[in-house]
């Protein structure tokens, strides 16, 4: 009588597992366009700590800026103008394993398109060209990162790959490396170093608050920002493209990008589109 | 920890050099200008004595890293353009300088009141009396609580690290950084530290011991 119900109990136990197992493939690996249509409805993974990209206001507790607009955008795109645009908070750390769990369709929220990500995601074209830059006084002699002399001091933040580039791209500059953005600009400010460097992103929000500092030099290091969206969702990753093409075509995309970048200065719109 | 010391050597010897080179200039200057405020302190004039104590408490009860981020931002945007190095040390120096005149006031006025009141009697002037009769007494009571000052000052050198002092707090940090061997990193900055603060620490010992016995 035992023997002869351990192979069903093993049985069953299989069964389980594979039910279970199959349940969360089904989430993750539906269709998403499908599933957005059908709830009209796209669920964004945005920032909500980004000066410009995503960054929550406090007074009316929404979520604004460049990513956020793209995504409204996108969504009224492929849903039609009826379609809601959901946000879901994510930072660097969490938005790859909710995008992974479902929880969220897509990923916009400055992410760097790279080969190694590329292996577990699919990334639609690059909407942002991010790279690494030069924050410096307004008339300073440093135009890019060329004119780094030996002796000039560039700051940067410890810890960050920035600080990498920029020792690469002009060894031999001095480097100053402090231990955050707000320091690092306040360095700038007390004249510290002659230039700030990391991504241009980050640098324009520096610049927006306070008009006394320009990014120039173009960038020297390419980081172009893509909306990512799981493995495997081809109709999804087409539709988002086809999507920012149109976007870039009827002239929302450099009417956002005005919106956002056009009050700071010495922003160049070919740099990024 | 081995690997970290050989293959970052010369970056944490010259975080070392850094080091000392600030310790040993905050040393000089905080004993200085920390006499100076302690002799302010006990002075007969009134003001003077509320100028040394005014500034003695400002200082000691304000954080180091405040007191040398004033140096490094506020002084190169208003009055002088000062790097880093220059502004950890000046910021550390006054810093230590606070405690410095209280050890030293402290020596100072355990030592008996009659002894001055003896010395000025028999016609020294208050300088001659200060310096032949109550510092050569006072000095030895200061000595223990001095050497705990100045073996903080050493540790506390490491503020020069957040304000890109290239001392070696600062070089272990990017090495930290660059390598993800934190534990091991800091391992070998701290007994880096060792090496300045140990042979100091035997050095007030031995001044300890000898100035007791004369």
């Amino acid at each position: 009588m035992k023997k002869r119900l351990l192979p069903l109990m093993v049985a069953a136990l299989c069964g389980m597992l594979l039910l279970v197992a199959g349940c969360g493939k089904s989430i993750a690996d539906q269709d998403v366009l499908q599933h957005a249509k059908k709830t009209n409805t796209i669920v964004w993974g945005v920032k909500a700590d980004t000066r410009l990209f995503g960054l929550m206001n406090t007074k009316s507790g929404q979520i604004e800026g460049f990513d956020i607009d793209m995504a409204k955008a996108l969504t009224k795109e492929i849903l039609g103008p009826k379609g809601k645009a959901q946000l879901v908070q994510v930072t660097s750390d969490t938005r790859v394993p909710m995008l992974k769990g479902g929880n969220i369709d897509a990923i916009i929220a400055t992410m760097t398109i790279t080969p190694d990500r590329q292996k577990v995601l699919n990334f639609s074209q690059p909407y942002f060209n991010a790279g690494q830059s030069l924050l410096v006084k307004k008339g300073s002699r440093i135009h890019s990162v060329k004119d780094l002399k030996k002796g000039d001091k560039v700051i940067g933040v410890q810890g960050s790959t920035s600080v990498d580039n920029i020792q690469k791209a002009a060894p031999q500059a001095t480097v100053l490396q402090l231990s955050d953005y707000a320091q690092a600009f306040t360095a700038l400010k007390s004249g510290q170093g002659l230039a700030v460097t990391t991504d241009n992103g980050i640098l324009y929000g520096m610049s927006e608050q306070d008009h006394r500092f320009v990014v120039v030099g173009g960038t020297f290091t390419k980081e172009p920002y893509g909306i990512a969206i799981n493995k495997g969702q081809t109709a999804m990753t087409k539709r988002v493209d086809q999507a920012i093409n149109t976007l870039r075509r009827n002239g929302t995309y450099e009417k956002l990008i005005n919106k956002w970048f056009g009050s700071v200065p010495g922003f160049d719109i070919k740099e990024v589109e | 920890m081995f690997t970290i010391l050989a293959n970052n050597w010369s970056t944490l010897l010259s975080g070392l050099g850094y080091t000392l080179m600030a310790s040993l200039i905050a040393l000089v200057g905080s004993l200085v200008i920390g006499t100076l405020f302690a002799l302010m302190e006990i002075s007969a004039h009134r003001w003077v004595a509320v100028i040394g104590r005014v500034y003695v408490e400002v200082v000691r009860n304000i954080p180091l890293l405040v007191i040398t981020m004033a140096f490094y931002v506020i002084v190169p945007t208003y009055f002088v353009q000062i790097d880093g190095f220059t502004a950890g040390t000046i910021g550390l120096t006054i810093y230590t300088s606070a405690f410095i005149a209280e050890t030293v006031r402290a020596g100072i006025e355990s030592v008996a009141v009659g002894q001055m009141e003896g010395a000025r009697s028999v016609g020294m002037t208050y300088t001659q009396a200060m310096v032949q009769i109550i510092f050569p007494q006072a000095i030895k009571i200061v000595i223990p609580p001095l050497g705990n000052q100045f073996i903080n000052l050493v540790k506390n050198s490491s503020i020069l690290a957040f304000v890109a002092g290239f001392d070696l707090m600062y070089q272990g940090k990017i090495i930290a950084n660059t390598t993800f061997n934190t534990f091991d990193t800091y391992l070998a900055v701290g007994l880096l530290y060792l090496i300045l603060t140990m042979p100091l620490s035997y050095f007030m010992r031995h001044l300890e011991k000898k100035w007791n016995v004369a």
